[in-house]
C-alpha cells in the first residue's frame, strides 16, 4: 500500500457538496457515512481521541436557534478530526441586532470557514446559505423541516442494535407535525429498510398523513400500545411544550396519560428492543424517569454516535474540494 | 500497450519470507510476553495474522495482534479532491511499553509508514515500534527503513508492485508491472 497511489479499490467518491436533507440520498450514500461512523466510533474510543484529516480547516458553527447538545456534539466532532471550530450563536451576535441571514451569510463567506454547519428556524434557511456559500453546508436543524445528522445517529444507533434494519419496525411517538427529527428518521430508515409506525395525537400529524396519505413503509396508528406490540424499538419526540398553548393538547397530563412511554408499554415491544429519544426529554410527559434511565434506554449512545456521525459527514465533506481550490 | 510482468515472490516464496521474519522477530526482541503485532489494512493485517500464527507455530506463543487504518493520517487528504473509504481499526490491547512490530506489504516512499506511526502513537507509547514489509522496493522520500524484509527488489519509480495473498485476492504472488515513466 503506498500513497502515492490512487487507491482504486472502493474508493468512495463522495458527490455531495452540502448535506441540506437527507430525503434525496440513496442508500449506498447513507451506509457510506454509517461505516465511516464505525470508524469513527472506534477513534473516540483512544487513549488520544483525535485525528488529523481536518487539520488547518476550520469549521464554523452558525446556531440561530438555541441548541446545547447538536452545536457541543459538532463542536467535539471537528476538534477530533483537528479542525478549528468559530462558533456563531444568536444571542450576543448581531443576529440579535436584527443582521439578515443575507448578512450573516456575507460575513461568513468573508470569515473563510472550510465548512459551515448551521441551524436555524426557518425551515430552508441552509439552502439559502449553501446557494450563497463557497464552503459545504451541513444542515443541524431547520425549523420543521430536518435534521440530517439526527436521522444518521439514530439509524447508527438502532443498527448497532440490532443488525440489519430490513423488515424492522420502529415506532415513533410524539408530535410528528412539528417533528424534523421524525422526517428525517423517516427518511433515513426506510431505505434501510425499516418499517415505521407513527403514534400520537391526531392533532399532531400533518393532516395528509392522518388521512392515510403516508409515504411509503409508513403507518399511522394513533393508539399507541398497539403500536408497540411486537415493535423491534421506539424514538419517543421531545414534546414542545409550548404546544399545549396552541390549544392542539389538551393537557401535559392528559398526553403523558396516553402517549408516554411508561414501563408498562415499553414491555409491550420485543424482549430488548431500545428506547431512543433525541433529548432533551421532559421526564414525566412523552418519558418516565425509569425508561429514560432504564435497561433498554440508549439516551446516551445515541449522544456519543452523534459525535461520531458528524466526524464522519465532516471528513466526507472535506474531501470536496471548495471551488477557489479548483485549478 | 505491452506491460511486463515478473513474479518477484512465488507462493512458496511468500511462506518462507513470513517464516523467516517470524523467527527474526523472535531473535531480536526474545522477551515475547512484551511483543505485539499490528497490520497496516489492506494488506499487512493479513501479512500481520500469518506473522503471529508462525510465531505460535515456532514458539507457541499467541501474541496481541491488531490492524491499523491510515487513512486519516494520510498527508495528501486535501490533495486529492474526494474523501478515501475510512475503515475500522482494530487494536484491543495497549501498546504502552510493548514492542510493536508494524507490518506492512509493499515499502515504497514511506509516506504509508510516517501515517502509521502516528497512528500508532495515539493509543499509547510503545517501547519500541519495529517494521517488517514482505517486499522493499526502494525510492524513499522519508528517512523511515525497515527492520525485517522479505526481499529487495530494485525497481522504477513508476513500475507497479502489486501483492496478491490468498485471504483478499485467493493466491499468493508478489509481481512486478512494468510500466513507462510517461504512460499516453
Amino acid at each position: 500500500m503506498t500513497l502515492t497511489k490512487t487507491p482504486a479499490a472502493a474508493a468512495l467518491r463522495w458527490a455531495r457538496r452540502h448535506v441540506l436533507d437527507i430525503d434525496d440520498w440513496s442508500r449506498a450514500e447513507i451506509e457510506a457515512v454509517l461505516e465511516t461512523a464505525g470508524a469513527m466510533v472506534e477513534i473516540l474510543g483512544r487513549p488520544v481521541r483525535k485525528a488529523p484529516p481536518l487539520r488547518g480547516k476550520t469549521v464554523i458553527l452558525f446556531f440561530a436557534e438555541a441548541s446545547t447538545r447538536t452545536r457541543v456534539s459538532f463542536e467535539l466532532a471537528a476538534k477530533a478530526l483537528s479542525a478549528d471550530v468559530t462558533t456563531i450563536t444568536s444571542s450576543g451576535s448581531s443576529v440579535e441586532k436584527g443582521e439578515t441571514l443575507l448578512d450573516t451569510v456575507r460575513t461568513l463567506q468573508a470569515l473563510g470557514g472550510d465548512v459551515v454547519v448551521m441551524r436555524h428556524a426557518s425551515s430552508g434557511a441552509p439552502y439559502f446559505v449553501a446557494e450563497r456559500s463557497d464552503a459545504p453546508v451541513i444542515n443541524a436543524g431547520d425549523g420543521w423541516h430536518a435534521h440530517p445528522t439526527q436521522g444518521l445517529l439514530d439509524a447508527y444507533t438502532l443498527r448497532a442494535a440490532l443488525g440489519d434494519l430490513h423488515e424492522k419496525r420502529i415506532v415513533i411517538v410524539g408530535d410528528v407535525l412539528h417533528s424534523r427529527v421524525a422526517r428525517s428518521d423517516i427518511h433515513t430508515l426506510v431505505p434501510l429498510g425499516a418499517r415505521i409506525t407513527l403514534s400520537g395525537p391526531p392533532t399532531l400529524m400533518p393532516l395528509a398523513w392522518r388521512r392515510g396519505e403516508l409515504p411509503p413503509c409508513v403507518t399511522y396508528e394513533p393508539d399507541l400500545d398497539r403500536a408497540l406490540d411486537g415493535a423491534h424499538g421506539v424514538i419517543a419526540l421531545r414534546l414542545q411544550k409550548e404546544r399545549q398553548e396552541g390549544g392542539l393538547l389538551p393537557s401535559l397530563r392528559e398526553y403523558s396519560h396516553v402517549w408516554g412511554l411508561t414501563a408498562s408499554r415499553v414491555a409491550r415491544m420485543r424482549p430488548d428492543a431500545p428506547v431512543m429519544h433525541p433529548g432533551p426529554m421532559n421526564e414525566g410527559v412523552e418519558i418516565d424517569a425509569a425508561v429514560a434511565h432504564g435497561a433498554r434506554s440508549l439516551v446516551e449512545t445515541q449522544v456519543t454516535n452523534g459525535v461520531a456521525v458528524r466526524m464522519a459527514l465532516l471528513y466526507l465533506l472535506v474531501g470536496t474540494p471548495l471551488q477557489e481550490e479548483r485549478p | 500497450m505491452s506491460q511486463p510482468r515478473a513474479v518477484l515472490l512465488s507462493a512458496d516464496d511468500i511462506r518462507r519470507a513470513v517464516s523467516r521474519i517470524a523467527h527474526e522477530i523472535v531473535e531480536r526482541d526474545r522477551d515475547l510476553s512484551a511483543l505485539a503485532i499490528v497490520g497496516i489494512r489492506s494488506r499487512g493485517d493479513v501479512l500481520a495474522t500469518r506473522l503471529r500464527d508462525a510465531i505460535r507455530s515456532h514458539e507457541g506463543v499467541s501474541v496481541p495482534l491488531g490492524s491499523l487504518d491510515i487513512t486519516l493520517y494520510r498527508d495528501d487528504l486535501t490533495r486529492i479532491g474526494y474523501a478515501p473509504v475510512v475503515h475500522e481499526s482494530a487494536l484491543d490491547f495497549s501498546v504502552d511499553d510493548k514492542v510493536v512490530v508494524m507490518v506492512d506489504d509493499v515499502l515504497f516512499t514511506g509516506r504509508t509508514i510516517r501515517a502509521a506511526l502516528d497512528a500508532l502513537v495515539d493509543y499509547g507509547r510503545p517501547r519500541a515500534i519495529r517494521l517488517a514489509v514482505l517486499v522493499d522496493r526502494g525510492h524513499r522520500e522519508l528517512p523511515i527503513r525497515a527492520d525485517f524484509v522479505g526481499k529487495n527488489v530494485p525497481t522504477r519509480p513508476a513500475d507497479d508492485v502489486r501483492v496478491h495473498l490468498v485471504e483478499v485476492d485467493g493466491r499468493d504472488e508478489v509481481e512486478l508491472v512494468a510500466r513507462e515513466a510517461v504512460s499516453a
